[in-house]
């Protein structure tokens, strides 16, 4: 009561309607245009494609179809990829950036370093295609060197797609990693050097468990990112190998297999759940 | 020791600033040829394939169709997620904290998915494929976004400004104009940045709701099945120039407010 912290206070005159007005509109937009569109695919997802009544035959089919399961297995290798070599790549940068570049430049540093992160996603994945290309940037200077006799296929490949996510990642966890060592209090690493710890057990022992957690958690939005997206294994990677996204979104481009995707993003969005619920854990036993 | 330490460092921030440049240079570099094919060798600088641009109607139109779906599904987002961060804010509500964890979910959920659930209800009521569909689903995505940011920034501080207003009689759309929306005005206009550039940007939902009149990342999805192409060098060189300018407007508001 002394205070304001007990916010329901603060207007006696208000009465039943006027929170309620506040809140729900954004609760009504949100229970019309996210709740009810998941469940209406759900339902969907238990409906057969040509009409008739309930069947699980979507879900079996991904479940006995080998080329629907390999989907899912290039979607986890290629997320498991990217997410270990960009957190590889995106440490030693942002340490670069918040030990070694002088205070008064850190902010352009890092302002340069995430600008390509603005462009559009789709114009930056199609960049990669222009360097990868039979004839672009990378093959013409390999050829041009020597190393190689042939242009290499670059493009339409694995690598490709890595390549595309890695770039975008890197930018993302060079961000989230700066921020947590930046956090970090100069007396921490003021103490180890006072009990005679040299640069490198100080950054071992002192410096990278303490962002561990943040570590965690920018792996964990990558790898979210990554497993949804469309848009890089589409432009990149091309049809030679699909991943998750691609093989909902063929199931509406060329079948209008309404039922079918349904089934599969909901399947899509159990892993992700799943893959929450263990990293939610380990973050726990992280801090304990 | 030192020394070697510094100069590794150099290298290898240097190697990840090119691995970080290397795509945009090379767009920005071949959208300035004037051959048909954005590939190598370059061969001098022309302005054409910026000209073919700005005469593609198709192109223009997805620009502009693009801008009108940011703002005015950003202005949704920004305006739901304020009365709503405001009204949990100030009262307590019954089982608020489920209803605020209901707001913010779909901030876990793919863009993919929400798209596609989306498509399959408007399939069923019978709503065609437009940009409002689209613009509908941009603010899904940014709702949750606004009223995190504004949510996380009221405090009691501003709840007394507030309750100083009203004791001297203002009534309640005066308090909420003149002071709350001031007071709020940075995180406001945040969770409005941000919803503006990322529903700018967005792909999948739009591509999924729109079907003729559609936004500039489907155009240029379209433009990619002729393969590779200078116009889109152009239009994404284009594309990056105007996030350019926006994100080095924000850093300076955000830099001339910190002093004050």
């Amino acid at each position: 009561m002394s205070n304001a912290t007990n916010s329901g206070r603060a207007l006696p005159r208000a009465g039943f309607a006027l929170p309620w007005a506040l809140v729900t509109p954004a609760l009504g937009w949100t229970l019309l245009f996210f709740v009810l569109p998941f469940l209406a695919m759900g339902l969907s997802s238990l409906t057969a494609h040509d009409g008739g009544g309930f069947t699980l035959a979507n879900y079996s089919q991904f479940f006995t179809d080998p080329s629907y399961w390999r989907a899912m297995v290039n979607s986890l290798e290629v997320t498991a990829i990217v997410t270990v070599i960009s957190v590889l790549l995106a440490y030693p940068f942002a340490w670069i950036l918040a030990e070694q570049v002088p205070e008064r430049w850190q902010r352009l540093a890092l302002m340069l370093a995430v600008l390509p992160f603005w462009t559009s996603y789709v114009v930056r994945s199609y960049s990669w295609l222009l360097v990868l290309a039979q004839n672009g940037v990378v093959n013409r200077a390999l050829t041009s060197l020597g190393l190689v006799a042939e242009p290499l296929q670059l493009a339409n490949t694995r690598l490709a797609t890595v390549t595309g996510f890695v770039h975008f990642f890197v930018m993302l966890l060079t961000l989230t990693i700066f921020a947590n060592l930046k956090q970090l209090s100069p007396s921490y690493r003021k103490a180890a050097a006072d009990l005679g710890a040299g640069p490198i057990r100080t950054f071992l022992h002192v410096v990278l468990p303490l962002t561990l957690p943040g570590i965690m958690v920018g792996a964990f939005l990558t790898f979210v990112l990554c497993i949804g997206d469309y848009i890089t294994p589409q432009i990149l990677g091309g049809n030679n190998e699909l991943l998750m996204p691609q093989l909902v979104m063929m199931q509406i481009g060329r079948r209008g297999d309404f039922p079918l995707a349904s089934a599969l993003s909901i399947i899509l969005m159990a892993v992700v759940t799943v893959a929450y619920l263990a990293c939610a854990r380990w973050l726990k036993i992280e801090r304990a | 020791m030192r020394a070697l330490v510094r100069i590794a460092s150099w290298l290898y921030a240097l190697a990840v600033y090119g691995f970080i440049f290397l795509p945009v240079i090379v767009l920005v570099l071949f959208s300035l040829q004037a051959t048909s094919f954005p590939i190598p060798p370059f061969t001098g600088p022309s302005l054409r394939w910026y000209g073919a641009v700005l005469s593609d109607t198709r192109l223009t139109s997805a620009l502009v169709n693009s801008l009108l779906v940011a703002v005015l599904s950003s202005l949704a987002a920004v305006t739901l997620g304020f009365l709503s961060a405001w009204g949990f804010a100030r009262f307590t509500l019954p089982g608020s904290a489920l209803l605020r964890g209901l707001i913010t979910l779909p901030l876990t959920v793919s863009y993919l998915i929400i798209g596609m659930g989306l498509l399959v209800l408007f399939n069923w009521a019978g709503v065609p494929k437009s940009l409002l569909a689209a613009g509908i689903g941009h603010v899904v995505i940014n709702l949750p976004l606004c009223f995190a940011i504004i949510y996380s920034q009221m405090g009691d501080h501003q709840i007394n400004i507030e309750r100083a207003a009203r004791d001297l009689g203002a009534p309640e759309w005066k308090v909420l104009l003149l002071i709350t929306v001031p007071v709020m005005a940075p995180a406001i206009f945040a969770g409005f940045f941000l919803s503006m550039t990322f529903s700018w940007d967005e792909f999948v939902i739009s591509f999924l709701l729109t079907r003729f009149d559609t936004t500039l990342p489907v155009e240029i999805w379209n433009l990619l099945r002729s393969g590779l192409n200078p116009k889109t060098n152009a239009i994404g060189s284009l594309v990056f120039a105007v996030s350019i300018v926006l994100v080095v407007l924000f850093e300076l508001t955000l830099l001339r407010r910190k002093p004050a």
